[in-house]
């Protein structure tokens, strides 16, 4: 087995990729905010850049409310697939939950042959609830509309005939979801946050988890993983077989003084608008100890805190959200610019896994 | 600076009028400040459902959001059942886990028994200490014997709320001062 249906070869080292939320917030040094065609045309530059910088994997975010550019995030990883060759694709996340699993299979094994198969489902249940109600769904049923069409979407990408009946949508009979992906299937990923019982349920159903980490000591994370390396042992999977992916806030500048500098601002008005509350400045400054889990601060810095991070949880994949809070496109640019000069070859060269490991 | 009085009960009439007191002391010692009266009773606030606050209508929005928007907060309670009303726990329930962080919240206290005297430090100090409020430790007690028909009849709580309104106002600047200095050494 191995980590091969994930696309996922652990002799190349730690893979580094990129997420965006699609959040459309005005840059708050100058107050005025793009249009939403050019914030969706800058997502996709952005996927560009990171291919040619090395990333490996770019992924775009579905939230239903206001300050979001990306509610049709497939779509628009339907025109980074075509804009793009290597670097491998997914949603981050795709709110499974208000949607129907058989069109969301549809339009990424779609998008899987577009890009020649590089693409993947990372299947959430959403954090910001305004979709329940404008998708017509009852927010009271949140986990059980997750639970039941999460497992009808892993359903359909195992087999190609499929038989299902639930409670939210109506039953299928002998239905075969077409256009297969080019391997025959996707690595669909489970999007897990906060305490570690989703984390659990990720390691129950035998599917690699995606988990978000936005702030804090890695070692506060370092129970979600570990819980669910035991929930796989458990439900009789082998942990080796499935990737763990983290995905935080990542903002990188020549000195770790001038990242804080930049990054906080952002972040500062990208939560007060989209959670009412901002991130204190004390627990901000925290962000500087090695042990934090917020890759904020000079390449070398970043280099350390990530190789730390791997050191604590060995996982597979780790996804910077750089552009959270209308983080002007120069700065995007100049972060992929470091990632690719400084700190990708460095967090390749001390992860990468020989074959006997 | 913003204070917002909090009148957290339907029923009775000691807590705002214990209230009133307090807002007119505040208007008088400190008129820059800005003062806003919520009475529980003059609002329609629905129950907690679990969404953010900003995303109720109505009543339940406005105080939501008039409360997350202040600096600091006087809550005045009667004791219900040997707690505080649901109608005031409701309010903590419709915000965030730390919609307290940055903010000073006083207490004013009336009971119809001097046996209620502690409900407040263990029932209510420890919600405000959760949601991230910097207390004023001091809370004023009241019970019936100090009002007549809505009216405080005892100089000393007279003293004391004038005292309460002193310690909520010095304790936010103190509080916003320091976390002003502190958060300019930060250097971000």
């Amino acid at each position: 087995m191995g980590m091969e249906k994930y696309r996922i070869d652990e002799s190349k080292g730690l893979e580094f990729g990129i997420y965006t939320l699609g959040d459309h917030i005005q840059n708050p040094a100058t107050g005025k905010r793009i249009s939403a065609q050019q914030r969706i045309k800058e997502i996709i530059e952005m996927a560009k850049l990171a291919e040619q910088a090395g990333i490996d994997f770019f992924s775009v975010g579905e939230s239903h409310q206001e300050y979001f550019t990306t509610q049709a995030h497939s779509v628009v990883l339907s025109a980074i697939a075509q804009a793009t060759e290597k670097i491998k694709l997914g949603s981050s996340a795709t709110i499974i939950s208000t949607s129907d699993p058989v069109r969301v299979y549809e339009d990424f094994s779609t998008i899987d042959l577009i890009s020649n198969g590089r693409t993947e489902i990372i299947a959430g249940r959403a954090s910001r609830i305004g979709l329940f109600e404008l998708l017509g769904y009852d927010v009271r049923d949140y986990e059980e509309l997750y639970e039941e069409k999460f497992e009808l979407l892993l359903k359909i990408n195992e087999e190609e005939v499929v038989n299902w009946e639930g409670k939210y949508r109506a039953p299928l009979r002998n239905a075969e979801v077409i256009p297969r992906p080019v391997e025959g299937s996707l690595p669909i990923w489970r999007a897990v946050g906060g305490p570690p019982a989703s984390a659990i349920k990720a390691g129950f159903q035998g599917v690699p988890m995606y988990l978000a980490n936005l702030g804090g000591p890695a070692s506060s994370f370092k129970m979600s993983v570990d819980a669910y390396r035991e929930a796989l042992r458990r439900a009789g999977h082998n942990p080796k077989d499935f990737p763990i992916a983290t995905a935080g806030w990542f903002y990188a500048a020549e000195t770790t003084q001038q990242a804080m500098q930049e990054a906080y601002p952002h972040i500062d008005i990208g939560l007060r608008l989209i959670n009412g509350q901002s991130y204190p400045k004390q627990q901000f400054a925290q962000a500087q100890d090695t042990r934090s889990v917020m890759n904020i601060g000079s390449p070398q810095q970043i280099i350390e805190k990530i190789l730390y991070q791997h050191e604590t949880f060995d996982h597979q994949r780790y996804i910077a959200q750089m552009d959270f809070g209308g983080v002007p496109f120069d700065k995007l640019m100049k972060n992929i610019e470091l990632i690719g000069n400084e700190i990708l070859p460095a967090v390749k060269k001390y992860t990468a896994k020989g074959k006997e490991d | 600076m913003k204070v917002v009085g909090l009148s957290g009960s339907k029923v009775g009439s000691k807590t705002r009028t214990a209230m009133d007191y307090t807002i007119k002391a505040l208007i008088e010692q400190y008129p820059d400040i800005e003062v806003t009266l919520i009475d529980l009773a003059e609002y329609d606030v629905q129950f907690s459902d679990g969404r953010d606050y900003r995303e109720y209508e109505g009543d339940t929005k406005y105080v939501a959001e008039m409360i997350m928007d202040a600096d600091a907060i006087i809550i005045g309670t009667p004791i219900f059942q040997a707690s505080i009303p649901a109608t005031l726990k409701n309010i903590f329930d419709l915000l965030p886990e730390k919609a307290f962080r940055d903010k000073v919240v006083s207490m004013l206290v009336t009971a119809g028994s001097p046996k209620h005297y502690l409900i407040a430090e263990q029932q209510l100090k420890p919600i405000l200490s959760y949601m991230k409020a910097q207390v004023v430790q001091t809370y004023v007690f009241m019970e019936e014997k100090d009002f007549y028909r809505k009216e405080i009849v005892n100089d000393d709580i007279i003293f004391r709320i004038q005292r309460l309104v002193e310690d909520t106002v010095v304790l936010s600047e103190t509080y916003t001062n320091i976390r002003k200095a502190k958060e300019e050494q930060y250097g971000f």
